[in-house]
């Protein structure tokens, strides 16, 4: 070893140098969930069921989101509407019940396709958050149907 | 017997026999489709003129072109006939005017039918049909009908095929239903709103190759595809008892009567069948039906290979991997 080797002072300061200029570097991580980066236009997040314009749910739950889906995380069952329900369902068969699993779902975006009502959608701004029981990812009507007052308000 | 020759392919038929009949012996995509027509039924067919073909040949002693395409399922056959059905341009352009027309007032509310997945005019237009329809104009709306409490009428899915007359004519004592008013106005409907309650009305069902009529017991409570179908039969007084069950898990969904390739039921089975027995333990279940690949309804539950063809022929007995068979 040289002297100026054996001295470790300036291997110090070398490493110190290093480590200051980071402080004054740009930050790689964000404080999620506070702040969010921009995501993509075409972003596939949570799934949402859309209303009409007059606030009828539009999913007929004719079942081609379920065939379509290629990790079948998507079930149904279906209802006949009753007179005086119309202002609720746009069609005379309605979704009775109707879950996504999201540990099962890959959002690929294929029911948003298969969808021939234009009800399902996958939001992109909006995520599946992480949870700590496996029944909190089985998403019901209750989660996954637009609120009525976001159109209301439009 | 007479000899003709059907988009080239030749076949021999008895004498008497329709082309369609003819085409059918051949089997396969040159089968002209039918709407109406319905091999169990006597006198159905020419209504729907989805099945017309082209006959460039009338006969072997009278070789001159019939001058208009002709209606397949009602034309017999004569030696020497040459036909013409997915080779000529003619026929399959005045296929697809037909599936237009067929389509003006259909409500197309496919995603609410129960028929869709195994609807005729589901198929038919998908495969003649054009994407887009160029009618602006309202479309057909009824009163509704109440038809008791098995069978369900949305008349306007109806397209006239008057099989369900048939059947009632042919296989029931009495038709209580009937086509009526003409033309534009014309309508399935029982007159004074009898409701149909014999011991086959629910045959109707299965003829129809819309969703104009389907089974109330049935109605919204699953899609065909996510369904399983099995052949089954079971001990039964008035009919041969021969069905396809459709279920899902334990639970039958839904009793019909066996079809073939062309939709066609094999036997009418009674309404005691039909409506009334829907657990498992009324059944001897035979096992899983074919279902055509192609098919929606094959979609959730894949079927077994046919045939078990070595990719690698010659491997010794050992490798080779054993098939469960049916």
């Amino acid at each position: 070893m040289t002297l100026s080797e054996r001295m470790y002072l300036p291997a110090i300061a070398q490493g110190l140098g290093i480590t200051i200029k980071h402080f004054f570097k740009k930050k790689a991580t964000i404080n999620y969930p506070e702040e969010t980066r921009q995501r993509s236009d075409i972003w596939r997040g949570l799934h949402v069921l859309k209303r009409d314009e007059n606030g009828a749910e539009r999913c007929t739950a004719c079942g081609l989101c379920a065939v379509a889906c290629p990790a079948e995380a998507i079930t149904m069952t279906a209802g006949e509407r009753k007179k005086g329900e119309e202002h609720l369902y746009r069609e005379e068969k309605y979704a009775v019940t109707y879950e996504v699993n999201m540990l099962r779902c890959i959002f690929c975006g294929l029911c948003e396709e298969a969808c021939p009502k234009a009800a399902i959608f996958l939001q992109d701004d909006k995520l599946a958050p992480a949870r700590y029981e496996r029944d909190e990812f089985i998403y019901g009507k209750d989660r996954l149907v637009e609120p009525l007052k976001t159109t209301e308000t439009k | 017997m007479a000899k003709i020759t059907f988009d080239g392919i030749e076949v021999e038929v008895e004498d008497g026999t329709t082309i369609l009949q003819a085409a059918r012996k051949i089997g396969g995509d040159v089968v002209p489709p039918a709407m109406c027509f319905y091999t169990p039924l006597k006198g159905s067919g020419g209504k729907c003129r989805v099945c017309l073909v082209k006959v460039t040949q009338g006969s072997a002693r009278d070789p001159r072109p019939m001058p208009k395409l002709v209606a397949s399922c009602i034309t017999p056959v004569q030696d020497g006939m040459v036909v013409e059905n997915t080779t000529n341009e003619d026929v399959l352009n005045a296929r697809k005017g037909i599936v237009e027309m067929l389509l003006i007032n259909h409500p197309l509310d496919c995603p609410v039918c129960d028929q869709a997945g195994e609807c005729d005019l589901q198929n038919l237009s998908y495969e003649h049909g054009v994407s887009a329809t160029r009618y602006e104009e309202p479309r057909r709306t009824f009163d509704k009908v109440d038809l008791g409490p098995y069978i369900q009428l949305h008349m306007t899915r109806c397209i006239l095929c008057y099989r369900c007359v048939y059947t009632a004519d042919q296989i029931t004592e009495k038709r209580v239903h009937g086509v009526l008013g003409r033309g534009d106005a014309a309508e399935i409907g029982t007159y004074i709103e009898n409701v149909i309650d014999n011991d086959f009305s629910g045959n109707v069902i299965d003829v129809c190759p819309v969703g104009a009529l389907t089974d109330k017991t049935w109605r919204f409570k699953n899609r065909v595809w996510f369904t399983k179908p099995l052949n089954a039969h079971r001990d039964c007084p008035t009919c041969s008892g021969k069905v396809t069950l459709w279920s899902r898990g334990d639970a039958v969904l839904r009793v019909t009567a066996r079809k073939d390739e062309y939709a066609e039921v094999e036997e009418f089975i009674c309404n005691t069948c039909r409506f009334d027995k829907k657990e498992v333990s009324d059944w001897t279940i035979e096992g899983p039906r074919n279902i055509d690949r192609g098919s929606v309804i094959s979609a959730n539950h894949y079927e077994l290979p046919v045939v078990n063809v070595p990719i690698v022929p010659n491997l010794p007995k050992s490798t080779v991997k054993k098939m469960p068979t049916e």
